[in-house]
C-alpha cells in the first residue's frame, strides 16, 4: 500500500485541484461527479481509470474507501470490482484510498431518509432530497448501515467494467486490432492469436483515453466471484498475529499518549495534580485537553500507569445522575409533546381498543451498551506548522480530516488520513474522539508523532453507548388471531447526539426511533407505531442495527405477548399476518430448517421463540431453542434465515449472521452500562461479558435470494436475536421477559 | 534483565513489575500479542511460557520464570502451525484482534490433548473473548487442527 500512501499525501500538499474531464465514468448515480481523486495525484505512466481503480508500473490497485472493521468489506469490494476489470483477487492490491468526496455514500442517504415512502404524518418534513444533498454535498465517506454491498454493488462493477473497457481501448489502439476481437483475462487483455498485453503495459496509453460510460453489467450466469465462496484478504494476516492494527502501528519518533478524562463522561475538570505522575518512570510530561489531561510517556503502560497516579478535582457529568432519572425521562416522554413520528398507522387503533373486551399492555426496556470491540481505540496524530498527518481505524476518514484540521488551524485538505485496519467496531469508529484527542496532544507537541492508546476502562466508560429505550405496547385479540397492536417508543435521538458532536443537524423526525418497528411486514388490521424523542441524556451512538436494536426486541416481544393471549402459534401467526412474499418466505425457512412444531415446553424444560424484523431493507428471521437446566438457562441451537437479495461471499454472509446472532444474544443474556453519580458502573470485561464459547450455541444460516435489492447482512442479524430468546425462555419458564438484560431475571449456564 | 521470546534471547531494561505484555509489545516490537482488557478477562494476550498458555497482561516480566512463544513463534505465513493452517482453511477471522490469543490457547489445548471433546474446547476456550462472534467457526478449525495432529 507504501506507494499509494505517497500519492496520496503529494496530493494534499498540491491542494484539491479539479481535473476536468475524464471523470464521469459511469461509477457514479449522480449527475456531476466529485473530482477523480486518484487523478490529481497519479504520476506519468499511471493510471486511474476511475476512483476505484488505480494501474501503474508495479501494479494494480483497487480503491476499497469503505473501512473493514473485520467486515470483510475490503475483501467484498475488491471482489465487486475484480468481478468486471477481470483480475483475479491473488493479482491485486487494495487501498483503502484517500478521504474524498467521490466516495460518499449513496446508500446510507437512502437509509437516512427511511421515512421517505410514506406521505402524511408528522414526517412528512423529513425530506430525502434534503438529506441526500447533504450526505453529497459534504462527501459523507462513511462506513455503516450495512450500506457497504447496496452502495458499491452496481457502482464498484461499473468502476471495473469502465476501467476494463479502457484497457481494450487502450490495446485496440496499440495493435490496430479491433475492439471486438479482444477480450480480458486474469488482469491481461488477450489478442486474438494468443498473445496478450498486461493491464500494467497498457496503463499509460489507457491515462490518455476518456473512459466508455454505460457499459452493460455482466449478467449472474457470467460471474466469476460473486455467489462464489471467497477467501477473505486479510485470512492469512489474521491467522498469524502479522495483520497490523491501528493499535500496531508506529511511526518514527512516535511519542505514546494515555488520556484520564472526567469519569463523568463529559464533565469538567476543575483542577489536577500530577507532581506524583511526572516523578515516574519514563513520563515526559502531564498536558490539559479538553475534560481531563493526557500523559505523554515513552511507554503505553508506564503512561497508563502514570495516569492513575494524577490527582483530580472533577466536576459533575452534564447528563442525569442516576438511571432512575434516565427512566423516568423516557416515562414521561410518551406524550404528544415528545412526538416525533407516526409513520405506521392503520385501521382505528383507538376505536378497536375501545369496543375490544380486554386490554393487553405491557412496558419495555432496553439498556445502554458499549460498542466495545476488542480492539480499544488508538489514534498516532503528527502536526507540522501547514500540514497533518492521521493514522487510525475510522469509519469517518471525511469527519477526522475536518477535525484534525480545526485543531491544528489548518486546512482539511492539508490533513493526510491513513485508514488503518481495525480490530472490531460495531458502530464505534463512527466517533472520532480519540483523534481529536491525539491531536490536541498533537498540537502542543508540534512536529513530533502522538499515538493515544485509550485503555480498556477509557475505552468502555467514555464511550457513546447504544440508546436506552422505553416501549409501551397496547392490543386486542379476538378469534384466536392479533387484531390490534400500538406500539409507543421512547428514546433520545441517537442521529441528533452523534451528529450533533459533528456539528451537524439533521433535519426532520429521526427514524431510527422506529426502526425496526414502524416498517414490519405484518398486515394486522389496527396497527400503529409511534416514536417520542425523549431529552437527550447521556451521549449515544449508533450501535451494530442502531434503532433495531432496541426495536426489533420491543416490536417482536409486544406481537409474542398478542400471540400468547390468542392462543396462537408464534410462528404461525407472524406467517398469517405477514404481507410480504418475501418476508414470508423467511419465515417459511425457518420454520422448515427448524422442523418447527410449536412453542410451548415440552416438560423437559425446553422452548423456543421465534423472532422476524426487517432492517436495513433485509427480512431477517430467527428460531432460538433453549433448555432450563439446573444451571441455568442454556441456548442450545439457533436457526436463522435472511433476504439479501445476491449472497456475494457465502462464506463472508455464514460468519457475519452468525457473528450478528452472537453479537444480539450475547448482549441481551448480559450486558448493560449503567450510570451512578453520572459514572459508567462497567468498565472492562468482567462486567460487561457478551457471550462466551461454552454458551455459544450451534447456528445454522440460510441466506435467500428472491429479492432485486442486493442488501448487506453486518446489521441485520442482530434485532431478532434477544426477542427470539425471549420467547424460548418464555416457552421454557413461563418466565415472560420484558427488560435486557435478561439476567436481571434469570440465570444462564 | 534478559528473557527468550521465540527461541531468541532479548535484554530488556525494564522495571519488573511491567507486565510481559507490555515489554512484548512496546519494549520489543512483538505486536502479534494484543492487549484488550489488561485483567485477564478477554485472553487476547495470551502467550506460551514453556508451552503453559498464560494472559501475558498480568504476569510481571520481573516474575517470569522460562522461554516466551508468542503468535510469531508458533507459525508463519510461511510456515504455517496446524492450528494455523486450519483457521486458515476455516476462515475464522473476522476483526482478527482476538484470534491471536484464540490460536495460543487452541495450541496448548492440542498440546495436551489431541482429541478433545466439545467440553474440553469450552473449558480451554472460554477465557478468550470474541467480540465478532466466530465461536462456531474457532470449534470447527479446532476438532480439524487435532484432526490434522493425530494423523500426523
Amino acid at each position: 500500500m507504501g506507494r499509494l500512501k505517497t500519492i496520496t499525501r503529494r496530493s494534499f500538499l498540491i491542494g484539491s485541484v479539479a481535473i476536468a474531464g475524464g471523470v464521469a465514468f459511469g461509477a457514479y448515480v449522480v449527475a456531476t461527479p466529485h473530482a477523480n481523486p486518484l487523478l490529481e495525484a497519479a504520476g506519468d505512466g499511471e493510471a486511474a481509470i476511475t476512483p476505484y481503480v488505480l494501474i501503474n508500473a508495479s501494479g494494480i490497485t483497487l480503491i476499497t474507501p469503505r473501512a473493514d472493521k473485520g467486515q470483510g468489506a475490503y475483501s467484498v469490494q475488491a471482489a465487486l470490482i475484480a468481478e468486471e476489470l477481470d483480475v483475479e483477487l491473488d493479482q491485486i492490491n487494495i487501498d483503502p484510498g484517500p478521504p474524498s468526496p467521490a466516495y460518499w455514500n449513496t446508500a446510507l442517504a437512502d437509509e437516512a431518509a427511511a421515512f421517505i415512502v410514506p406521505s402524511g404524518g408528522v414526517a412528512e418534513r423529513t425530506a430525502h432530497g434534503v438529506l441526500s444533498a447533504v450526505m453529497k454535498t459534504i462527501g459523507m465517506q462513511i462506513t455503516g448501515g450495512s450500506t457497504t454491498v447496496p452502495d458499491g454493488f452496481i457502482k464498484l462493477r461499473q468502476a471495473g467494467a469502465a476501467a476494463r473497457e479502457t484497457l481494450k481501448m487502450a490495446a485496440a489502439r496499440e495493435t490496430g486490432i479491433a475492439m471486438a476481437e479482444l477480450r480480458t483475462e486474469a488482469g491481461r487483455v488477450i489478442l486474438p492469436d494468443g498473445s496478450s498485453l498486461s493491464y500494467m503495459e497498457l496503463a499509460p496509453a489507457a491515462a490518455r483515453i476518456t473512459p466508455p460510460q454505460d457499459i452493460a453489467l455482466r449478467g449472474p450466469s457470467e460471474w466469476r466471484l460473486i455467489g462464489k465462496p471467497m477467501r477473505r484478504i486479510d485470512i492469512v494476516a489474521k491467522s498469524t498475529g502479522t495483520q497490523s492494527y491501528g493499535i500496531d502501528h508506529a511511526v518514527d519518533g512516535m511519542v505514546h499518549a494515555a488520556i484520564v478524562l472526567n469519569p463523568a463522561q463529559g464533565g469538567p475538570m476543575n483542577g489536577f495534580d500530577a507532581s506524583e505522575a511526572l516523578a515516574m518512570r519514563g513520563v515526559k510530561d502531564v498536558l490539559q485537553i479538553t475534560g481531563g489531561v493526557a500523559v505523554i510517556a515513552d511507554n503505553t503502560w508506564r503512561a497508563f500507569q502514570a495516569g492513575q497516579a494524577v490527582r483530580f478535582d472533577w466536576g459533575p457529568a452534564p447528563f442525569p445522575a442516576t438511571m432512575d432519572q434516565h427512566w423516568d425521562t423516557l416515562s414521561g416522554s410518551f406524550t404528544g409533546e415528545f412526538e416525533d413520528s407516526r409513520q405506521r398507522d392503520d385501521g382505528d387503533v383507538d376505536i378497536s381498543f375501545a369496543e375490544a373486551p380486554g386490554l393487553v399492555s405491557a412496558e419495555y426496556r432496553a439498556p445502554y451498551l458499549a460498542h466495545a470491540p476488542l480492539e480499544p481505540l488508538s489514534a498516532i496524530v503528527r502536526i507540522d506548522t501547514d500540514a497533518a498527518e492521521v493514522w487510525t481505524g475510522t469509519q469517518v476518514p471525511r469527519f477526522v480530516q475536518t477535525n484534525v484540521g480545526k485543531i491544528a488551524g489548518i486546512d482539511p485538505d492539508q490533513v493526510t488520513v491513513h485508514a488503518l485496519y481495525m480490530g472490531g467496531s460495531f458502530g464505534h469508529r463512527l466517533e472520532d474522539e480519540v483523534v481529536k484527542q491525539a491531536a490536541e496532544i498533537a498540537v502542543k507537541l508540534k512536529g513530533t508523532p502522538v499515538k493515544l492508546t485509550y485503555s480498556r476502562e477509557q475505552d468502555m466508560t467514555h464511550d457513546f453507548p447504544r440508546q436506552i429505550a422505553m416501549a409501551r405496547m397496547r392490543g386486542v385479540v379476538r378469534n384466536g388471531q392479533v387484531e390490534s397492536y400500538e406500539l409507543g417508543i421512547a428514546m433520545p435521538s441517537v442521529v441528533m447526539s452523534q451528529m450533533g458532536r459533528q456539528g451537524m443537524s439533521v433535519p426532520g423526525a429521526d427514524s431510527q426511533i422506529v426502526a425496526g418497528a414502524w416498517d414490519q411486514p405484518f398486515a394486522i388490521p389496527h396497527h400503529r407505531v409511534t416514536g417520542y424523542r425523549a431529552l437527550q441524556l447521556a451521549p449515544i451512538s449508533s450501535w451494530r442495527s442502531v434503532g433495531a436494536s432496541t426495536n426489533g426486541f420491543f416490536y417482536n416481544a409486544g406481537l409474542d405477548e398478542l400471540i400468547y393471549e390468542a392462543g396462537a402459534d408464534p410462528l404461525a401467526e407472524r406467517i398469517r399476518l405477514c404481507n410480504d412474499d418475501n418476508a414470508r418466505k423467511v419465515l417459511e425457512a425457518v420454520g422448515e430448517m427448524s422442523g418447527w412444531d410449536g412453542a410451548l415446553g415440552d416438560g423437559r424444560g425446553r422452548g423456543r421463540g421465534v423472532a422476524l424484523t426487517q432492517s436495513f431493507g433485509v427480512h431477517c428471521a430467527e428460531v432460538v431453542e433453549v433448555t432450563s437446566t439446573e444451571a441455568g438457562i442454556r441456548i442450545d441451537k439457533v436457526w436463522v434465515a435472511a433476504e439479501v437479495g445476491t449472497v456475494i461471499d457465502p462464506v463472508n454472509f455464514d460468519n457475519l449472521v452468525k457473528g450478528g446472532v452472537i453479537f444480539g444474544l450475547g448482549h441481551a443474556m448480559n450486558c448493560e452500562i449503567t450510570y451512578t453519580d453520572g459514572i459508567a458502573d462497567q468498565s472492562n470485561f468482567d462486567a460487561f461479558e457478551g457471550m462466551r464459547m461454552h454458551q455459544c450455541p450451534a447456528i445454522e444460516v440460510r441466506g435467500l435470494e428472491n429479492g432485486a435489492r442486493v442488501l448487506g447482512i453486518g446489521e441485520p442479524p442482530v434485532p431478532p436475536a434477544a426477542p427470539a430468546l425471549a420467547g424460548a425462555i418464555f416457552a421454557a419458564t413461563g418466565i415472560r421477559l420484558r427488560e435486557m438484560p435478561f439476567s436481571k431475571f434469570v440465570d444462564f449456564a | 534483565m534478559r528473557l527468550t521470546v521465540n527461541g531468541t534471547s532479548r535484554e530488556v531494561d525494564v522495571e519488573p513489575d511491567m507486565p510481559l505484555l507490555w515489554v512484548l509489545r512496546d519494549e520489543l516490537g512483538i505486536t502479534g500479542v494484543k492487549y484488550g482488557c489488561g485483567i485477564a478477562q478477554c485472553g487476547a494476550c495470551t502467550v506460551h511460557v514453556d508451552g503453559i498458555p498464560v494472559r501475558s497482561c498480568q504476569l510481571a516480566v520481573g516474575d517470569l520464570e522460562g522461554a516466551v512463544t508468542t503468535i510469531e513463534g508458533l507459525g508463519t505465513p510461511g510456515s504455517l502451525h496446524a492450528v494455523q493452517a486450519a483457521w486458515i482453511e476455516h476462515q475464522v477471522a473476522q476483526c482478527g484482534y482476538c484470534q491471536s490469543g484464540q490460536i495460543m490457547s487452541a495450541a496448548a489445548l492440542l498440546a495436551e490433548n489431541s482429541n478433545p471433546s466439545d467440553a474440553d474446547i469450552d473449558d480451554a476456550m472460554s477465557g478468550n473473548l470474541c467480540r465478532c462472534g466466530t465461536y462456531p467457526r474457532i470449534r470447527e478449525a479446532i476438532k480439524a487442527a487435532a484432526l490434522t495432529l493425530r494423523s500426523a
